[in-house]
């Protein structure tokens, strides 16, 4: 169970998290929604220790995160990065099984291609792809393979930062199913950041809306849809007016 | 006011640098520590070696052979004023080993190496692949930076060393065939005014550069801004703080090494 308490981050005079106070309990899909530049991101970031909070406190099973052994910690993590984040230098296989290859879970060579290989069929991905570099990819195929990545290590917890974004509508389609499947399948905790609606609803089990850098609203795909909150439904409803000001 | 904006100005830009220095020498015992402490990555550390090493290898030849047939002619002339044109082997090969090998190597590796450095690490940064190898545990001063300072350290002396030699041949070519020296006398010379000190010391300074070009580029790529304008401001700045800080630290071991 991921919670979340208070948490406050600036970078200069922009305040962009407020007091994020969020739980997600184990196994849950969560999603935050939100427009961009509010703070998505710098939340996910804050989690893994990318980005140190400036306030408040972040707890993974009860124990605080500051404080957590950093390689025990992040090895429980899986993360799809927005634009993939590949590393170009390693052939596809390699980027896949990079956390195999290094430190605690570290496997001989082809054992470690043959997981990569498994994980690249997982989301779809044939054995010739394994030995391309990222470069020679199309934009779907690198997110893809950001999926496997993610997942070669049988996390307990997978981070997904806007995983459609850039996508055709038919791709967008295909890597939530995916994410849906994979979360379902390996009983994972899921926290999602997005803007794009049908990801919401093809991965959330909850939703949570980050607004002014605080949580405005959270509950069910069921309940966002029937909410009178006003800047949930100008949000999912992607009205030009309302109290969200579209320039920002 | 008036009188007061100035001295802020000034006062500003000290404050500046001197925070500047303090990152540097932050950021270089981050490293030297890393360096004694696992995980290794000998691949990386390898195909770095091979990178800096072995590519720059062209580059820092050309500008010694060069450099060494200049600086042969120069003498030449310059010492015909006072009927000493005989010095021409003494004063390329000294000029070469101790001077002209390391700095002019050491700035060849910084044009090439310091902004490769620094634009490679810096896209990373800009794409999220920093963040994406700390999320996959792996530190990213151990994995990117040791292997590129200390593949840097150890290949630019080897480089000084080979430019001084070609650099001396450079010399000995333009001394033979344009200004009538006699060619085994001409190496014989070189050979007997060279002292173990002028070559060690040249390669001293080597590894001193080396260390400050891989630094400098790894740095200003880690600290690089957004987008294309981050990464080619990350890469001007690394080129141009290696080349200060080699032509400074040059000064200073000299001083260190030959002062009286």
């Amino acid at each position: 169970m991921i919670e979340l308490s208070g948490v406050h981050k600036s970078f200069g005079a922009n305040h962009v998290l407020r007091g994020v106070s969020l739980t997600v309990p184990q196994g849950e899909s969560m999603v935050i929604i939100g427009g961009s530049g509010t703070g998505k991101s710098v939340l996910l970031k804050c989690v893994l220790g990318l980005v140190v909070p400036d306030g408040g406190t972040i707890k993974l099973d009860g124990e605080d995160v500051s404080h957590a052994e950093r390689e025990a910690f992040l090895a429980r993590f899986g993360m799809l990065f927005q634009g993939g984040a590949l590393f170009d230098s390693l052939k596809v296989w390699e980027n896949v099984a990079f956390r195999l290859m290094r430190g605690a879970t570290k496997r001989p060579k082809d054992e470690a291609r043959a997981i990569a290989i498994e994980k690249l069929r997982r989301v779809g991905l044939g054995p010739q792809v394994a030995d391309h570099f990222p470069a020679e990819l199309s934009g779907g195929m690198q997110k893809r393979v950001g999926l496997a990545r993610a997942i070669a290590a049988d996390p307990e917890i997978i981070f997904f930062d806007e995983p459609t974004t850039g996508l055709d509508p038919i791709m967008s389609g295909v890597i939530n199913d995916l994410i849906r499947e994979i979360v379902v399948e390996m009983g994972a905790t899921a926290m999602t950041i997005t803007h794009d609606m049908r990801s919401v609803r093809a991965i959330a089990d909850r939703v949570a809306m980050l607004h002014e850098g605080g949580i405005r609203w959270s509950g069910t795909v069921a309940e966002m849809d029937t909410t009178q909150d006003p800047y949930v439904t100008q949000f999912v409803n992607g009205l030009a007016t309302g109290p969200i000001n579209p320039v920002r | 006011m008036i009188l007061v904006a100035p001295l802020r100005a000034i006062g500003q830009t000290a404050l500046q640098i001197l925070a500047l220095l303090g990152r540097i020498v932050l950021f270089a015992g981050d490293v030297l520590a890393a360096m004694v402490r696992p995980p290794f990555y000998p691949r990386e550390f390898g195909h770095q070696l091979l990178q800096i090493g072995w590519y720059s290898l062209p580059v820092v030849g050309l500008t010694a052979l060069f450099t060494g047939g200049a600086l042969a002619l120069q003498i030449y002339s310059g010492g015909a004023r006072f009927n000493a044109e005989a010095v021409v082997p003494s004063i390329v090969a000294i000029g070469m080993v101790r001077e002209l090998g390391p700095v002019l190597g050491g700035l060849m590796v910084a044009a090439r190496v310091a902004s490769s450095i620094a634009a490679e690490i810096g896209t990373m940064k800009v794409t999220e692949q920093i963040d994406a190898l700390v999320t996959l545990s792996t530190d990213p001063t151990r994995y990117l930076v040791v292997p590129r300072v200390l593949a840097a350290t150890l290949a630019v002396p080897v480089l000084v060393g080979v430019g001084d030699a070609i650099g001396i041949m450079g010399g000995w070519m333009v001394g033979v065939s344009r200004l009538g020296f006699n060619s085994a006398g001409y190496l014989a010379n070189t050979l007997d005014i060279i002292e173990f000190w002028d070559v060690g010391s040249g390669l001293v300074k080597g590894a001193a550069f080396g260390f400050i070009v891989a630094l400098m580029g790894c740095l200003h790529g880690l600290n690089s801004g957004r987008g294309a304008q981050g990464v080619g401001r990350a890469t001007k700045s690394a080129v141009v703080a290696a080349s200060v800080m080699i032509l400074a630290a040059n000064y200073l071991l000299t001083e260190v090494f030959f002062s009286a």
